[in-house]
């Protein structure tokens, strides 16, 4: 009897136990957060989680990755730079979500002998499968084919425009589908260097604009050369990376920036540009496009956001990567923020020194220099949902990308782009009037315009009588009150009764 | 006796009625405001509450197109001192100059004068609120000239006002207009001295008296 009591008594507080304790592993008060129309921050359910942190050692290493700078991703594998150890590892994303490695390439067939990688810092693979690298301290760009021959090297142009004083150290690149290949190197603010699929230099694109005020150049003018050299000088500002797209149009990124030029609109912290190098990015949000809004000193970090790497995924929606607080930033088409997560630390989810940027899918992938760690996030239902809504609304599906958004809306009443994704989704099915109210709630002002717009026609061609009517009774009220006031009048002055 | 105030009555009717003519013929009309004495102060008073008004009833009615604002950071004391601080610098200051330079308005009078020449506003921002709700964001320009033309005439009512009252030419009108302004930066210069002096005055003692208590 009081063994069975006891027995009882413990089962009551196990299920005790179970009901108190959470059944899902909540991440920390403001990991993911967004900020209103107000630029305040409101926090946000997850969007991503990490579902596995991927160290040498899971890899079947044995040395330690040191200092990798550069990820790319291709189909379902991933290629990674490990930068300190002059090698590449290649790896094999399974279905069930591991990762295995495929092969450590260290070394490539010259024409003559074999050669080593001198720090490569980055890498990419062309259309026709060859592979393209960043040999940053061979001071050269290698192409290589998949038995690891050495099929081309992009060296120093011998251009009057290339300052020739200067070591040609590429850091970043990227291919196009006709094996141009684009680069950021060491030290060359001009913009991106363009090669030819041949190997022949052809130029710079995307060349950030020198912008100053005449204040500026009136100071230079009259100040000493001593007293110009402390002053900054007007250079276009340099990339810090470059993600081509799968519409061929490159994004890119620059942690070059400082505060006040970011204010008023001088420098741009991430830009798309397309074949002519012109920025064509489409900056539509509330809020521009530079991460964080707040930059007062928090945690021991301040200052803007200052971007080290970028990615686009489907419909255009793409995330770039602070290393300042080491947080992403995940953007739609329009400009604006879907969501921000991350941070400094040494938890997961979290860096010491973030260096690249992937995606593979609706997975990102984000690379640790400094813990040496690949961090692989996968989209939470909420994320999930907000991405499966764009999509539903980019392939003319407007009522079920509706109802995508209230699933969005359930999880996080605050989320402004889920009451205008409902208004959009509202607005293609003819309601314009429900639309207009989810439009004015989240101070969407252009889309309401549009709604209204159409509401207030229909308005008019529902009450056209009513209108009129109006309008007649406006008009003749008025005409007949005088007409009555002058037959009256003519009645007082009638001779009739004067006398 | 009822009589009389319906008398007094009919004359604050008639002297808010002459708000309209001062706004279509405001040389004859601020003219006769003082020396005819066609205006009042309780007209005076309705036309600035009607002001008032108005800015109050923008700020939940204009359509979010035009105005948006946030609520969190509203002060509707200050959001109405933003009207009333500057009136009453405005007449302290023209008067203040004006008595030196022959001015014949009285402090009453400016202060009449100029609250009939804000006639304009309330008129015409009131029914731009309704308007506002029926346009779109690309007809916004109606909405926008309007605005901007009521505070323009109202701007220019007050000049004529001040011209008349005072029995001044158009070039020393526009002299003291600017003087007036002037005048009242250094009114808020003073002010803003005054009152640091005086909270940094009531600091010392009050860490003086601190400093004897830590003593003790």
């Amino acid at each position: 009897m009081g063994k069975r009591m006891k027995r009882l008594g413990t089962a009551a507080v196990c299920l005790l136990l179970a009901a108190g304790s959470p059944t899902t592993v909540r991440a920390e008060e403001g990991y993911t957060y967004n900020y209103s129309y107000w630029g305040e921050v409101q926090a946000s359910p997850d969007a991503y989680r990490v579902s596995q942190v991927v160290t040498s050692s899971a890899l079947g290493l044995d040395v330690n990755l040191k200092t990798p700078e550069g990820l790319f991703v291709s189909g379902d594998r991933i290629w990674l730079c490990d930068t300190g150890n002059s090698r590449i590892l290649e790896i094999q994303a399974e279905d069930s979500g591991t990762l295995s490695l495929v092969r450590s390439i260290d070394s490539f067939h010259g024409p003559d002998k074999d050669e080593a990688f001198a720090a490569p810092t980055d890498v990419a693979v062309g259309e026709d499968g060859c592979l393209y690298v960043c040999d940053r301290d061979g001071q050269r760009i290698v192409k290589l084919d998949g038995e690891g021959n050495l099929l081309q090297e992009f060296t120093k142009p011998k251009d009057a425009n290339f300052d020739q004083d200067l070591a040609f150290q590429p850091e970043k690149l990227a291919v196009d589908s006709a094996g141009r290949v684009y680069c950021v190197a060491v030290n060359v603010n001009k913009g991106l260097i363009k090669f030819e699929a041949d190997g022949s230099f052809s130029g710079f694109v995307g060349a950030a604009k020198v912008t100053y005020d005449l204040a500026d150049y009136l100071w230079k003018k009259i100040a000493t050369s001593a007293q110009r050299g402390q002053m900054e000088s007007f250079v276009p500002t340099e990339y810090d990376n470059l993600y081509m797209d799968e519409d061929g149009f490159i994004y890119t990124c620059t942690g070059n920036v400082t505060a006040a030029d970011l204010d008023s609109g001088a420098a741009d912290a991430v830009r798309r540009l397309n074949m002519m190098g012109n920025d064509i990015l489409v900056r539509n949000g509330e809020w521009p496009v530079l991460g964080d809004l707040e930059w007062e000193e928090g945690g021991g970090y301040k200052g803007p956001s200052l971007m080290q790497d970028i990615t686009a995924m489907e419909n255009d929606i793409y995330a770039a990567l602070d290393r300042v607080r080491g947080r992403l930033f995940v953007y739609d088409d329009q400009g604006r923020l879907l969501f921000a997560f991350g941070g400094n630390g040494s938890l997961d989810g979290h860096f010491k020194e973030p260096s690249a940027l992937e995606h593979m899918g609706r997975n990102l992938l984000v690379l640790d220099a400094l813990a040496g760690s690949l961090t692989v996030f996968t989209p939470t239902e909420y994320g999930t949902l907000i991405f499966d809504a764009m999509d539903q609304f980019q392939a003319g599906d407007y009522a079920r990308s509706g109802e995508t958004w209230e699933q969005v809306l359930e999880l996080n009443g605050n989320y402004d782009l889920a009451y205008i994704g409902i208004g959009r989704a509202l607005m293609r099915q003819g309601q314009y009037g429900e639309a207009m109210e989810y439009f004015r709630l989240k101070w969407d002002d252009e889309n309401y315009s549009r709604a209204f717009k159409q509401y207030r026609k229909e308005w008019v061609e529902d009450h056209i009588f009513l209108i009129f009517g109006a309008a007649a009774v406006v008009l003749c009220v008025p005409l007949a009150a005088g007409k009555l006031r002058g037959i009256r009048r003519e009645i007082d002055t009638a001779e009739i009764f004067q006398k | 006796m009822t009589n009389k105030k319906q008398i007094s009555g009919s004359r604050y009717v008639r002297s808010l009625r002459y708000a309209l003519y001062c706004m279509s013929h405001p040389l004859d009309g601020f003219w006769d405001l003082t020396h005819e004495k066609r205006g009042s102060l309780a007209a005076a008073n309705t036309i600035l509450l009607l002001t008032l008004l108005a800015r109050i009833l923008k700020l939940p009615f204009t359509s979010f197109l035009f105005l948006q604002v946030n609520w969190e950071k509203i002060n509707i004391f200050l959001y109405l001192a933003s009207v009333l601080f500057p009136l009453a610098l405005w007449c302290v200051g023209n008067w203040g100059l004006t008595t030196l330079f022959e001015g014949k308005g009285r402090l009453d009078q400016i202060y009449m004068a100029t609250c009939y020449a804000m006639t304009p506003y309330p008129l015409i921002q009131l029914p731009l609120i309704l308007l506002s709700n029926i346009v779109t964001q690309e007809e916004g320009q109606f909405y926008m000239v309007l605005g901007g033309f009521s505070l323009l005439w109202a701007a220019l009512l007050i000049l004529a006002a001040m011209m008349e009252i005072h029995e001044y030419r158009l070039g020393k009108t526009v002299l003291f207009t600017v003087g007036t302004l002037f005048a009242m930066l250094v009114m808020i210069f003073i002010l803003l001295l005054f009152f640091s002096m005086i909270s940094q005055g009531i600091a010392y003692f009050v860490s003086l008296g601190r400093e004897i208590i830590f003593r003790m």
